[in-house]
């Protein structure tokens, strides 16, 4: 896949919030949610993002959306029309047409839709919005779409309450595919279901995306949903990335302390596995006061003194497989 | 744990929810039993009664729910010097606002909840909040109830605990919340922890540090750990024995490694399909269970499972109600395909 062009280019990417106290909001410091993130996304494929809460994995995805204008750093994306822009500093006024391009699927089904709207003004809306269809033609794509998502389309006139999670969750999905977007960000979007519904969901992304030909960026916090989902993985810790390689490259051979943590730390679903764990000390570091060196360090077992000065480089170790770790070629780390 | 000593016995448990819709039955005739020292996981998705089953046992269900029926019998050593012998308390027949329940709330059973920031007190300080308990539960003075409380907390593995006291929640991260509400539940030494989701809000790697804490002290204090989650990984990891619930019932009982790789129940077998795992190869489909879980108000007839169950018996199974029924190795299962086999024997 590395070969193709890629749909989405992110290069050094920065997203810093201020900190601001008293009463003339003076800046006293600034919060380093995503500072410095280098991320390639090629078409068809599904990246996954992984961290834990905290580690700036949502800010990376508003940034790509624009949500958030970024502090720094180029998202280029290559659009319909194989042109590529920078989503990150073309004018807002201009941004509308991505809109249609790049759509979100969001944690919460039960904040992200609106309660007052029915069904049908909600996977309708967007499709309004660009003035694409009216009246009976905007019910019959709803209906589609509804069929699409394994909705029955005579539910287009109920209000959200009406539906289970799994349900809602299905319907924000109608919603991200009204316009037939090219890149689809998923931001923790089968974390709120129950296990049983969010299998469901998770077949009902992959049948979607060879259906729709759709990229997808996966962002969880779930090891095992993602790496049933995506082709390659990139794991962030407090707002830099760490380790970035294919995916099962990532689970059979991490190249960064923090990965094997994090592979350890999933508890299996089977008695006669149960892990010898790399039980983490410590909580996850403040992103306003971060450590010096390397960020993991204070949590790293296999730390030593150059860690607590220098900061290592995302560098590519093996073909393909890029850690941020100055031992990543002399620590032999376990995977699943 | 070998010697199976019974802690607490849970019999026909009932809990119904009198709601304008009409009756919900949250929990509808759960049985179980939690032997001293173990750890036994309830599991089930959300809505099945499995939280409603941990409240109604200390008697915390509040209006429209109601105990219908049923008894909670607790096999306690009263703790007076020198008496060993075992009293037998019905739970579900304390008064809900008596002092004799007060005492065990806290005392011989605690309960740990999932959001440690919604169930801790944002106006007190943690150390006021753990020395509460232990001045509830003991005559000592504040200042030795703050010194318990400051050992506690090095305990559950709080750093420079004796400056936390004066914390407030606010002030600590998710994990450290979580181990200071660890802390308040295991302060008086209960022999019966309830642990509510207590893992659900947090990352994996404090996930991962809060159940090996819940183990070592469980040890440590020898108590049993009633653990209530929907992570079947949890469960793996911590448990003994798993109950598993599907819509107010008890569908299966069994130890965790005849569970995990001998389900008897299709709906266990089903959900034990449907969970993605670690080291399973990408482009396997998922086999998620069809449909959704229905809703409390109409139950489906018969066995609640069959709507979505691969395995149903047209006729049988959509009419008649299964019993749980006792297999030959003692494990416990609710359904129809086994109670034929039972019959025919």
């Amino acid at each position: 896949m590395p070969d193709q062009e890629p749909l989405l280019n992110v290069k050094n990417l920065k997203m810093h919030f201020p900190i601001v106290r008293g009463f003339l909001r003076k800046v006293i410091g600034n919060v380093r949610a995503v500072d410095d993130v280098n991320l390639v996304v090629y078409p068809g494929e599904t990246l996954g993002l992984v961290g834990e809460s905290g580690c700036g994995k949502t800010t990376v995805g508003r940034c790509i959306m624009r949500v958030y204008d970024p502090t720094g750093g180029e998202v280029m994306y290559k659009n319909r029309a194989g042109k590529v822009v920078n989503l990150a500093k073309i004018p807002s006024s201009e941004l509308k047409p991505y809109r249609r391009e790049l759509r979100m699927i969001f944690q919460d089904p039960y904040a992200s839709l609106n309660p007052r709207m029915t069904v049908m003004d909600i996977v309708g809306e967007p499709l309004t919005v660009h003035g694409i269809a009216r009246g009976k033609e905007l019910e019959d794509r709803v209906a589609d779409l509804l069929k699409c998502v394994g909705l029955r389309p005579e539910y287009m006139r109920r209000y959200p309450h009406a539906f289970s999670g799994g349900q809602r969750q299905r319907i924000g999905v109608a919603r991200a595919l009204a316009l037939d977007p090219q890149l689809v960000i998923c931001d923790e979007a089968v974390s709120a279901l129950d296990v049983s519904v969010q299998a469901q969901v998770l077949n009902l992304l992959q049948t979607l995306q060879r259906d729709f030909n759709l990229t997808y960026i996966f962002i969880s916090h779930d090891l095992s949903v993602v790496e049933y989902v995506a082709d390659r993985v990139a794991v962030m810790y407090v707002g830099k990335l760490v380790e970035v390689t294919e995916t099962r490259e990532l689970f059979a051979s991490p190249l960064h302390p923090y990965t094997e943590a994090l592979l350890s730390a999933v508890p299996r679903p089977d008695p006669r596995r149960r892990s010898e764990r790399v039980v983490l000390q410590g909580d996850v570091a403040d992103p306003a006061h971060p450590p010096t060196g390397c960020y993991f360090h204070p949590r790293c077992r296999y730390a030593k003194d150059n860690c607590k000065v220098d900061a290592p480089a995302l560098r590519e170790i093996t073909p393909g497989h890029y850690a941020a770790c100055h031992y990543a070629e002399q620590l032999k780390l376990r995977g699943i | 744990m070998d010697t199976k000593i019974p802690l607490l016995e849970v019999k026909d448990l009932r809990t119904y929810f009198y709601m304008e819709e009409g009756v919900s039955h949250a929990v509808d005739g759960v049985d179980f039993t939690i032997n001293r020292g173990s750890t036994v996981g309830i599991v089930g998705e959300s809505g099945c009664g499995k939280s409603v089953t941990a409240y109604s046992i200390l008697q915390l269900v509040s209006k429209p729910g109601k105990i219908v029926s049923g008894s909670a019998i607790l096999h306690r050593i009263p703790r007076r010097d020198g008496v060993k012998q075992v009293e037998m308390v019905d739970l579900l027949k304390l008064k809900s606002d008596g002092e004799e329940l007060r005492r065990m709330r806290g005392g011989e059973i605690s309960m740990i909840f999932q959001e440690p920031m919604v169930s801790l007190s944002p106006l007190h300080t943690i150390g006021d909040q753990i020395s509460e308990n232990i001045l509830l539960h003991y005559k000592v003075s504040k200042k030795d109830a703050m010194d318990q409380s400051a050992d506690m907390l090095t305990k559950v593995g709080i750093p420079k605990a004796s400056e936390r006291l004066a914390a407030y929640p606010f002030q600590l991260s998710g994990g450290m919340r979580q181990r200071a509400m660890i802390a308040l539940a295991l302060v008086c030494r209960p022999s019966l922890l309830i642990a509510d989701e207590p893992t659900t809000a947090l990352d994996v790697t404090t996930q991962a540090q809060i159940l090996e804490l819940i183990g070592s002290l469980q040890s440590e204090l020898g108590m049993a750990v009633m653990m209530i989650t929907h992570n079947l990984g949890v469960v793996a990891e911590m448990c003994e024995e798993v109950v598993v619930m599907y819509l107010g019932e008890v569908v299966e009982q069994a130890p965790v490694d005849a569970l995990f790789h001998d389900a008897l129940h299709p709906y266990t077998q089903a959900l034990l399909r449907s969970i993605p795992r670690l080291g399973a190869s990408k482009g396997t489909k998922l086999e998620p269970i069809e449909g959704t879980v229905p809703d409390p108000y109409n139950r489906p007839k018969g066995c609640p499972f069959h709507p979505r169950c691969a395995k149903k018996i047209a006729g049988r199974c959509d009419e008649i109600r299964p019993e749980l029924v006792i297999m030959p190795d003692g494990r416990r299962v609710r359904c129809l395909l086994y109670q034929k086999e039972v019959q025919n024997a």
